[in-house]
């Protein structure tokens, strides 16, 4: 490789040879054989190499080919029918993008009677007895340590009333009763605020489900009649289940999303 | 014994009193009241009628009425009455097929020919099919259309089937055959909203119809030359409704809030008479108080047979006076719309020579926007569905709100009238569809079944079955 422009300054100052488009016409002419006996003659990976570098050119200027013929002739092209076909009162109206809302209550009820569901958050970290109760001395002298306050989210449900307070054993504070959820429809992608009407299992044990207490991972039940949706029998559908995404004792409010 | 008396006065439903004021006996019910109807007005035939006092309908006796409202005897009683519907349709209570499989797209729209024999139903598949209600199964397929078949429109000599699609294409079909006659013929530059056809009283058989597209112009065919005789544009926005008048008058509804009534001359122009401006919203739907009688020509209930052309356009035009109520009372229109009100429109008795159309009644009470209103069979009523998921009933002389009729969980879309007035079907997004009965003003019958929205609905002119169909593919036939 020349270290300088000493080619540069010689063709500057002396001009080219007097035959020197001559030669280069010729020798260009002469690079397509050149190169035909290169790619019949070489052996292994280099033939190998060159016959794919080939072959793509050549697949490339098949397709450049085809495309400058297509435009020669003009056709109308057959458009393929649109999805979505609506009536014409829809038509300029933006309906949400939809999905199926209906789900088979048959599949529902056997899911129901199994207790087993498909839920988007199948394992949860479980929750440690010290971590969900703290203790609460009472008695005269503060000895007694029987009762616990319960320090993660809670449901009570609309009729409830504490026990007398000398016999409750377990305090669910009124600063963390929720009765709404901010649930989401998984499809839709768009949030509801919900009333919640019952939890129907909390995955760290049966006792925290009695108690009502609502840790990441619950199944809880909430009120969906502000959806408007219908069982294939013509009921109105105003119950649903939904699964909480977050940790509603470090937010104040609770996140759930539905399980169609 | 003195027999306890009660001044009424009978008055039929636009005001004019039957008679003076009478001495009626207090326990005079349902039954006397009829035949004292029947022989004031000297029918041949004794017809039912249905009694209102202050627009609540009289079950009990008069003088029952009278205690339980505490309505002084000494003033007079005005009762309205109202005629009813000779025959009586049988409610419609059960799915007697679900055809599914032969529509590949959603089906969009379905109607009955105006004699009830045959159905068609326009679908997102670009076909058009026609149905042997028989046999409850698909007798032809009509193919021609490109795009979704949006509208599609029997004639009211039931020889000529219309369709239009979403590219604007207007396609005529040989109901007999199902096959297409001609190409498809194109004018409309966007989709096709509604067709109409030429009421049969005015021509016979029907040979022009009127289509109106998103792009705003409405254009009057003619079936046998199948080529554009009137292009009627002047709206800004898309037209979404047209209707064409018993009178020759053509009424297009449209998104910019206007309704623009078109006249056409006998040189053969279309001329604009009139633009009625008061909605806010757009127009969505437009419904003529003769629109069934228009519809189905000189078919009716009895399920006549054909007779000579010029008998049919005498059996149209007797139907059409009878509908319309006394001779030189006009139609009316009214008109559903985005800002959640109605509107009915009568032409006004004013000094210019034009009628002009004048709102009678603004009918508001809609919580979301109207889609359909149609007036039913017989003018006495108004049905509006709208998007609040209820469908309200409105007087069809006044415009008075009567009742609401709640039970659907979602958007109601579409609603059909059952030939005697007496029942309403209601078609929505939450995949029922329901009969209301008008007398009792409760609901009849549920009928769940559909898979998905349905969007169309129509109730066959000789009230023997119901055809829905939407998103889910499957054609319903009811019962």
């Amino acid at each position: 490789m020349p270290q300088g422009d000493y080619i540069e300054l010689h063709k500057k100052r002396h001009g080219r040879r007097l035959d020197y488009e001559e030669r280069k016409r010729k020798k260009e002419a002469r690079q397509v054989h050149k190169r035909s006996k290169q790619a019949q003659n070489s052996i292994g990976i280099k033939g190998k190499m060159i016959a794919k570098k080939n072959y793509a050119e050549k697949a490339q200027m098949k397709k450049t080919l085809k495309m400058h013929e297509e435009s020669s002739s003009r056709r109308k092209a057959d458009e393929d029918v649109q999805e979505g076909a609506v009536p014409a009162y829809l038509l300029d109206r933006e309906n949400t993008t939809r999905a199926k809302v209906l789900s088979n209550t048959i599949k529902q009820k056997r899911k129901e009677k199994a207790g087993k569901w498909e839920v988007p958050l199948p394992k949860v970290r479980p929750v440690a007895e010290d971590e969900m109760f703290r203790v609460i001395r009472s008695g005269k002298r503060k000895t007694k340590q029987w009762k616990r306050m319960v320090t993660k989210a809670t449901f009570v449900g609309p009729g409830f009333t504490r026990k007398p307070p000398k016999y409750e054993r377990f305090i669910r504070p009124s600063g963390l009763r929720f009765t709404k959820a901010h649930v989401t429809h998984p499809e839709l992608r768009c949030t509801f605020c919900l009333e919640i009407i019952g939890i129907k299992k909390n995955p760290n044990g049966p006792m925290y489900t009695s108690l009502g207490v609502m840790t990441r991972g619950t199944i809880i039940e909430v009120n969906v009649s502000e959806l408007g949706l219908v069982t294939p029998a013509g009921k109105v559908v105003w119950g649903k289940y939904a699964q909480v995404t977050n940790n509603p004792e470090n937010d104040g409010c609770i996140n759930a999303v539905l399980l169609v | 014994m003195a027999m306890n008396t009660v001044m009424c006065l009978l008055t039929d439903a636009e005001g004019t009193p039957l008679g003076s004021a009478m001495y009626i006996p207090h326990n005079a019910g349902h039954l006397q009241l009829t035949n004292l109807v029947n022989t004031f007005i000297n029918n041949e035939v004794k017809l039912s009628y249905s009694f209102y006092v202050s627009d609540e309908e009289l079950l009990v006796s008069v003088g029952t009425y009278m205690e339980r409202n505490s309505v002084s005897v000494e003033n007079v009683l005005k009762i309205v009455y109202r005629q009813q519907a000779v025959f009586r349709i049988r409610p419609v209570y059960r799915c007697s097929q679900t055809i599914r499989d032969v529509h590949e797209g959603e089906i969009l729209c379905v109607s009955f020919s105006p004699d009830g024999k045959n159905l068609a139903s326009g679908s997102g598949d670009t076909t058009v099919r026609l149905w042997d209600l028989n046999t409850e199964t698909p007798m032809f397929t009509c193919k021609g259309h490109n795009e979704h078949v949006l509208a599609v429109a029997w004639s009211p000599d039931v020889k000529c089937l219309v369709s239009g699609d979403r590219d604007g294409k207007v396609c005529c079909w040989d109901p007999s055959k199902g096959e297409l006659q001609g190409n498809a013929l194109s004018g409309h530059k966007k989709w096709i909203c509604g067709i109409a056809w030429e009421p049969a009283h005015l021509s016979y058989p029907s040979r022009r119809f009127v289509t109106c597209g998103k792009d705003g112009d409405a254009r009057i065919w003619d079936f046998t030359l199948k080529r554009t005789l009137i292009v009627l544009s002047g709206h800004t926005r898309a037209v979404t409704c047209v209707k064409w008048g018993g009178d020759g008058t053509i009424y297009t509804g449209s998104q910019d809030s206007t309704i623009r009534m078109w006249e056409i001359t006998h040189q053969g122009q279309g001329i604009l008479k009139h633009i009625l401006k008061d909605h806010a919203g757009w127009v969505n739907s437009l419904s003529l108080s003769t629109e069934y009688v228009l519809r189905t020509g000189a078919f009716d209930h009895t399920r006549q047979v054909t007779c000579s052309d010029e008998e049919m356009k005498k059996i149209a035009l007797e139907r059409y006076i009878k509908a319309k109520g006394k001779v030189d009372s006009p139609e009316r229109l009214v008109s559903g719309s985005d800002d959640f009100t109605i509107i009915l429109w009568e032409p006004s008795v004013s000094l210019q020579p034009k009628q002009k159309m004048v709102t009678t009644a603004r009918l508001t009470g809609h919580q979301q926007l109207v889609n359909h209103v149609y007036f039913s069979p017989n003018g006495q009523w108004i049905a509006s569905a709208s998007f609040d998921k209820s469908v309200k009933l409105w007087d069809g002389v006044t415009g008075k709100f009567i009742t609401a009729f709640r039970g659907h969980a979602n958007c109601v879309y579409q609603i059909s009238w059952s030939p005697d007035s007496r029942m309403l079907l209601s078609c929505s997004k939450d995949s029922t569809l329901k009969v209301w009965e008008i007398g009792t003003k409760k609901l009849k019958h549920d009928l769940p079944g559909h898979e998905d929205e349905v969007w169309a609905v129509d109730w066959s002119p000789d009230g023997e079955k119901v055809a829905s169909g939407g998103l889910g593919k499957a054609l319903k036939l009811w019962k």
